[in-house]
């Protein structure tokens, strides 16, 4: 007993106090910048694993970036990762960083629909599937719910069932072996649901993308809800992201 | 004639000179290598040429520090005598080899699906009518449990077969993670390709299988990495050990509802995941490991704040530590609970942790090492009751280890290489095995390539494919409700498996 109370107070405070403002420690990959300044193109577009860098203009598409950061390291002039974590959004348009643009990636606020803030503002629960996922973005939306990150305390957490559930979260590039139960678990989760990509594999497929063992036509039936880049996503992309999404409209 | 062709970890040799031997010699050298507990196989597989199956065994040798290489030529469609019948530790490669090209065995005591890949040989094979193992009587009954879990975690279907509240039997079905990896690595040409790759077959063993993908490729095109190289991935392979590790506690705790341990343990992962962060960007490793560069000189900087870290993780670690394992509360949960004894533990051809766990000394870091393990003289940390404390206790005694090391290289950071060679193209028609001892076991990564030097074949074995069949052993005769702490306890992977 005397133990416990021990450790509690050599822990002391773990929590981060504001997960909207706070600074990822070292160097992180997030939202890049991509210059004006004038290179060899197509060399660049070559390095790229996943094809996500477009040419004319130059751009990277967050759904298909990987983030490993090799374009940044070949053409230091042309390209530059920030630590802003900030890369979640509900236009799929909105993950395509364009050459000269550095605008923050925020959600389209036309396009939410109306009943998400309405309902989810103050509770969401979340189900979570991974369908070929890594188990990397698994192990990072574990981590935002631990005592660091703390997303319970604004009221969104993962639940054991769909039929508790608001809505999913899925990871991985959807393998063909996952299809149907992804399809049986979204067909349980209760009306108005929402559907949430995290990681590039979601998004696009990432590096598997044209692999013969996947199937993604779930996604061609619903809308997605909101995007969250990364290789895996960093649970701060991932709770900012949701805390947007069901942000009470003014 | 020599029956095999014996080489050391992460060697190249010619294809030619693995040893063609006739099915029954080949067979009866298998068997005969594994009559001694320090030899045990880390890989067999099959791969097509024209219209016959070439069969490559590679059984490692921990005394002697080698492995034997030999292979048999059969054709496609062949019913042979299985080496299962014989020593269980081939079931799942049997499995695998009849799954993806159709080979029968005639003796092998059940062909079950492995993974289900795309390109299986039997399309009638589905993923939703898997041959469950079932027995018929009016007093037990049977409890599914996924694909989908409970928790944010990989999917996988398990089937117990229950008494009341005791398990008699479980059945893991897997393969919904499939991704059909092994074959992108044939299909995507460029090495960085390649390496996101290596990166995405497992996230929670980024370093463990980039490691063995950089050090198979480096080793087919005749490359030796620097000190600063081995550096890297050593240090990141710990880190990698620390890490999950210390999670695995944090979900131990979970599993059974001890909030403080928990609560502690998985904050205690956070600054080893930051320090990573702080080093190469990515909480787990990804984009560090790089075959013939690195892009993330380790610096004097970096060694300090590390041994800062340290320092404050290790009081909060052992502290916590100290509690956990003197409360009643815990220990009778964890206690001769999921037991695999040492003798199902060998038959079986557990390898890592699950083997370690019930008295089997078999880690690669000392008897294989690679990068600057030669130079650390693992002692691998043993316990021998097999059941779940033996499997925490392990992982508290790796984590202090580790720092140990850690501490080791510190005092003499390497320094940046910066004019190093080009990568050459790989050797043609080449075979190279790369062993790499990641937080779970031993990781197997084979090549082949033509006479290009093209690769030909890929083939990447997981410690999970030969400890999943442990998993389903220790549950027997324990409640069901102990199944979640007998699993975490184990955390095989479904990725790495299903790849």
């Amino acid at each position: 007993m005397f133990g416990n109370f021990k450790i509690l107070i050599h822990q002391g405070k773990q929590y981060i106090p504001d997960v909207t403002k706070a600074e990822v420690p070292g160097i992180f990959r997030g939202r890049p910048q991509i210059s004006n300044e004038k290179t060899d193109t197509t060399a660049l577009a070559e390095i790229c694993p996943t094809e996500a860098i477009s040419l004319n203009p130059v751009s990277i598409d967050l759904g298909k970036c990987t983030f490993c950061g090799e374009c940044a390291i070949a053409f230091p002039d042309k390209i530059k990762f920030t630590k802003d974590y900030k890369l979640s959004t509900n236009d799929r348009e909105r993950l395509i960083v364009k050459e000269g643009d550095d605008k923050l990636i925020t959600l389209n606020r036309e396009i939410v629909r109306k009943e998400i803030s309405e309902y989810f503002s103050g509770s969401l629960k979340l189900r979570q599937v991974s369908a070929g996922g890594d188990n990397s973005c698994e192990l990072e939306l574990n981590a935002c719910g631990n005592v660091n990150f703390d997303m319970g305390r604004f009221g969104i957490e993962f639940v054991a069932s769909p039929r508790h559930a608001d809505g999913i979260v899925i990871t991985g590039p959807i393998t063909e072996n996952m299809a149907a139960p992804l399809q049986n678990c979204y067909d349980a989760i209760p009306e108005p649901k929402i559907i949430i990509l995290a990681g590039t594999d979601a998004i696009s497929g990432g590096i598997f993308i044209d692999s013969p063992a996947l199937n993604r036509s779930f996604l061609d039936n619903y809308k997605i809800d909101l995007y969250v880049p990364g290789n895996p996503v960093h649970p701060l992309t991932f709770i900012n992201g949701v805390l947007e999404l069901i942000k009470r409209r003014k | 004639m020599t029956e095999d062709t014996s080489i050391k970890n992460n060697q190249t040799i010619a294809l030619g000179e693995i040893p063609v031997l006739d099915y029954a010699q080949f067979s009866a050298h298998n068997i005969s290598l594994l009559q001694q507990e320090y030899n045990h196989c880390v890989n067999y597989f099959a791969f097509p040429e024209g219209n016959k199956l070439k069969l490559i065994s590679c059984i490692a040798n921990d005394m002697e520090h080698t492995i034997a290489v030999f292979s048999t030529v059969v054709l496609s469609d062949s019913t042979l005598p299985s080496l299962t019948k014989h020593h269980l530790a081939f079931h799942s490669f049997e499995r695998e080899i009849h799954e993806n090209y159709g080979i029968n065995y005639s003796d092998h005591p059940w062909l079950k699906p492995l993974r289900f890949p795309f390109d299986r040989a039997d399309k009638n094979s589905r993923i939703d009518n898997y041959p469950f193992y079932s027995i018929d009587s009016e007093e037990l009954h049977e409890v599914g449990v996924g694909p989908i879990h409970a928790g944010i975690i990989e999917p996988g279907h398990f089937r117990f077969t229950c008494n009341g509240e005791q398990i008699l039997h479980l059945e893991i079905q897997l393969g919904y993670q499939h991704r059909g990896i092994e074959k992108l690595f044939l299909k995507k040409k460029k090495l960085l390709q390649r390496t996101t790759l290596a990166e995405n077959i497992a996230g929670d063993t980024v370093a463990g299988h980039t490691t063995a993908f950089v050090n198979l490729r480096e080793s087919l095109c005749g490359y030796r990495a620097e000190e600063d190289l081995q550096f890297v991935r050593t240090l990141a392979l710990e880190l990698e050990r620390i890490a999950i590790h210390t999670g695995d506690l944090s979900a131990i705790c979970t599993d059974i509802a001890y909030q403080l341990g928990s609560s502690v343990f998985g904050r205690l992962r956070t600054p080893v995941i930051n320090f990573l962060q702080l080093w190469c960007g990515n909480r787990l490793s990804k984009g560090l490991i790089r075959a013939g560069k690195n892009n993330f000189p380790f610096t004097k900087e970096n060694g300090e704040q590390l041994k800062n870290l340290f320092e404050e993780f290790e009081p909060d670690f052992n502290e916590m530590y100290r509690e956990f394992k003197t409360l009643p509360s815990v220990l009778s949960r964890l206690e001769k609970t999921g037991m695999v004894s040492n003798e199902q533990a060998l038959a079986t051809g557990t390898v890592g942790m699950s083997a370690r766990m019930s008295g089997i000394v078999r880690d690669i870091r000392s008897t294989h090492p690679h990068d600057l393990y030669p130079q650390l003289n693992h002692d691998p940390a043993i316990k021998n009751h097999g059941d779940v404390y033996s499997r925490t206790q392990i992982r508290r005694e790796e984590i202090l280890q580790s720092i140990g090391y850690i501490k080791e290289m510190l005092k003499n950071i390497p320094t940046e290489n910066k004019s190093r060679q080009e990568l050459k193209s790989p050797s043609p028609s080449s075979f190279s095995l790369s062993l790499v001892e990641g937080w779970r076991g031993e990781i197997c990564h084979c090549a082949i390539t033509d006479e290009k030097g093209e690769l030909l074949h890929y083939k990447i074995k997981d410690p999970s494919q030969h400890n999943w069949l442990a998993l389903a052993l220790a549950v027997r005769n324990n409640e069901i409700s102990d199944f979640p702490i007998c699993n975490k306890s184990f955390d095989l992977s479904y990725c790495g498996h299903d790849l």
